[in-house]
């Protein structure tokens, strides 16, 4: 009986933490214009989604695909800074270390709003052009803390001989940093990756305040513009869906690159 | 024998303010293996370090082949290392973890294969070329890493405390190894241990480190019967380490007996420290032709050999080793034969700390103040103080004395412990003591104002 009651308890936390994901899910399967209204399953939004056939669809397509660049730019350079950064962090010592360390973190819990303000303020003071530069730059600064923080552990679980074996067998530094140190630390970058790429795709606060007025729009703008118009264009549903779905494929890649390094690590475990 | 393939010049070093290295002045000559040994925290690594060129000395040049490689990185000095935990790349198989070096050389590919067959073979890995590394023991692991090292022929072959990490059956099997390999190569080893059996069994020298500074170096033999110092002799093997006086020439004094020696030159009634190690004790259960007596206070079968201790006529302990056991309570006759008598010269009679006079009764030293005998001299006067080895007063809480310390160094002197006691202003106080304490202990230091001889300090 208590093994039910605390199952129960579980079943019930996760329904109600997914609920509004499902809902949108399962209503991605009709074609009624208003949500909540089911009228017969249906492929029709998915087939509008891919061939084009949605009412403003150029805009909506154009803000997929700046999403998606902006996230992979900002991703990609994430990772690179992120990961040099952490390599610093790593090679400081004592209180220098802690103190970087809970400087990387701020970023990370301060909020959005403030993120997105403050960047937007800096970027006028800096007189720079408000639009794919200043959001990619923006990406970029909140999105690294989350490289460093996955990056350092694969660090710390190095042996930190390695890189200067390698230095030891012949190899420049820049020669041990590629052929020894970034292998090693692959699986955090990766992770870290997938994190920033995250992180990014969604993020709506920062996007909104350092656009610019070009009229630059992500999905998030896009999406919340369209809301505010008269409900939701219906075709937005399957495309959350997909979303949805593509990101719990990436986190499974993550959860399954850290498991498969962990074993490596202890082929007895 | 001649040719010097490194010299190590006024080598001196520090992290954040504490002296590791304070000016090493070795050479190593070419085909040597040579050993630096010492406890840990004896600077060891970080001169090993600095050879390799992973660590830059504050002062001092490194010297290979007679050019200076100071200013040389790492990747450019014809020299390789063995790392204490194998450091093999975890994301490459043995073959590629030992082609590494090679091919950042651009040696031609079926010449990198030759190669690594060759040093495969030599330490008896080969058909591992495609194993990962991770799925080899320790000690295979460790070969490996010596493959990885030896494959690029280095000049000189730096090994860090390369067998710690195996048991001891496959660290014995291992020195053998690794002693052939050096026969047969004939590269020139340097070798990091704290292990003094394992630096015995290997070396052609051995260079004693402690403290940052050489205690000795010499060939095994040489350090093992003429340690030059109460560290050494105490660090190699056992030893029975007394006080004695050299009453003449090829005579000395301790455990109030008088004895034949061959060592001249120390002068008349000089204090000395005399070495006897328990192998050179002759015991038997006759006392008729002894030169001194002792009870048997214990005696345990060691394998090959039983260690007796026992109480001597006069009250010091001693420790022997002999193949024959002997009952405990019985009454033994004892002999030290002249050559086994190692006599050192003492390296200090007394403490001696420089001080500021601050009162009529207080002096300010070793980073606190104490009371000495009324004095005449000015407030701030430098001074010189001494004090002996006995009048110093350890309490078991630092906040008990006048100034806190920490135990460094332990030796046992037949009938009281040698004390070395780091002061919180990290310098050394040496104390006599029966009390018995560890290393580690942290103590307060105490000084009866008695005991305490101020002198100007000299101009």
């Amino acid at each position: 009986m208590k093994k039910f009651i605390s199952q129960a308890y579980l079943w019930l936390l996760l329904i109600l933490l997914y609920a509004p994901l499902i809902f949108i899910a399962i209503f991605s399967f009709t074609e009624s214009k208003v949500l909540g209204n089911w009228t017969g399953f249906s492929t029709k939004l998915y087939e509008n989604l891919v061939t084009g056939g949605v009412q403003g669809g150029g805009a909506l397509l154009r803000a997929i695909e700046n999403t998606l660049l902006i996230a992979l730019v900002a991703a990609l350079f994430s990772m690179v800074l992120g990961t040099i950064a952490a390599i610093g962090i790593y090679n400081l010592k004592g209180r220098k270390k802690q103190a970087v360390q809970f400087l990387n973190n701020i970023p990370m819990i301060n909020p959005d709003i403030i993120t997105g303000v403050s960047l937007f303020l800096l970027f006028i003071f800096l007189h720079i052009t408000q639009g794919y530069t200043s959001v990619i730059l923006a990406h970029i600064t909140f999105c690294t803390p989350y490289v460093v923080l996955s990056v350092l552990p694969k660090l710390s679980q190095m042996n930190p001989n390695i890189y200067e074996a390698a230095l030891d067998l012949g190899a420049t530094p820049f020669q041990a940093l590629r052929k020894v140190l970034v292998p090693e630390l692959r699986p955090g970058m990766i992770s870290g990756f997938i994190l920033a790429f995250t992180m990014s795709l969604d993020d709506f606060a920062v996007t909104f305040f350092t656009r610019g007025t070009i009229g630059l729009e992500t999905l998030s703008t896009y999406i919340y513009a369209d809301a505010r118009k008269g409900g939701l264009t219906p075709e937005l549903r399957p495309l959350m869906t997909i979303i949805f779905a593509v990101i719990l494929i990436l986190l499974v890649v993550i959860g399954f690159t850290q498991k498969k390094s962990a074993t490596r690590k202890n082929p007895e475990a | 024998m001649a040719d010097k393939i490194i010299d190590l010049v006024h080598i001196s070093k520090s992290f954040s303010g504490k002296k590791v290295l304070d000016d090493i002045n070795l050479y190593v000559n070419k085909g040597e293996f040579i050993t630096l040994l010492g406890p840990s925290g004896c600077g060891k690594t970080t001169l090993l370090r600095i050879i390799a060129g992973f660590c830059k000395p504050d002062d001092g040049c490194v010297i290979m082949d007679g050019s200076d490689i100071s200013d040389l990185p790492p990747h450019k000095r014809p020299l390789n290392t063995v790392f204490q935990r194998y450091a093999l790349f975890p994301h490459l198989d043995v073959y590629e973890n030992i082609a590494f070096g090679l091919k950042l050389a651009k040696v031609p590919a079926d010449e990198i294969e030759k190669k690594v067959k060759k040093v495969l073979k030599m330490v008896s890995m080969t058909d591992y070329e495609d194993r990962d590394v991770n799925s080899l023991s320790g000690g295979q692991q460790q070969r490996v890493a010596i493959a990885r090292a030896l494959v690029n022929e280095p000049k000189v072959l730096l090994l860090d405390e390369p067998l710690a990490a195996l048991d001891l059956k496959m660290r014995k099997d291992m020195q053998i190894e690794l002693k052939e390999m050096h026969k047969k190569l004939g590269i020139t080893f340097i070798y990091v241990t704290h292990d003094q059996e394992e630096a015995l069994t290997l070396s052609d020298t051995i260079c004693v480190l402690n403290g940052g500074k050489i205690q000795q170096i010499g060939t095994p033999t040489d350090i093992y019967n003429e340690p030059c110092n109460s560290f050494v002799a105490d660090f190699i093997g056992e030893s029975n380490i007394v006080n004695g006086t050299m009453v003449e020439d090829r005579k000395v004094s301790f455990i109030g007996h008088e004895f034949e020696c061959v060592d001249e030159g120390f002068g008349c009634d000089v204090p000395v420290d005399v070495v006897i190690r328990p192998e050179d004790i002759y015991i038997m259960n006759r006392t008729d032709a002894a030169q001194f007596t002792g009870v048997v206070k214990s005696c345990t079968f060691k394998g090959v050999h039983y260690e007796i201790f026992i109480d001597t006529d006069n009250g010091f302990e001693m420790m022997i080793q002999d193949y024959n056991a002997f009952e405990v309570g019985s009454t033994v006759g004892l002999i030290i034969k002249p050559q086994d008598i190692q006599v050192m010269k003492k390296e200090r009679l007394a403490n001696v700390f420089s001080g500021t006079i601050t009162s009529e009764t207080t002096v300010e030293m070793l980073g606190g103040e104490f009371e000495i005998p009324a004095t005449t001299l000015e407030n701030g006067t430098e001074v010189e103080v001494e004090v002996p080895f006995g009048a110093i007063d350890l309490q078991d809480h630092s906040d008990d004395g006048n100034v806190g310390g920490e135990v460094s160094f332990l030796l046992y002197k037949g009938d009281h412990y040698h004390l070395t006691v780091v002061a919180d202003n990290d310098e050394n106080v040496y104390v006599d003591t029966n009390d018995v304490w560890d290393k580690g202990d942290l103590v307060g230091i105490k000084i009866d104002p008695k005991d305490i001889v101020i002198r100007k300090k000299d101009e």
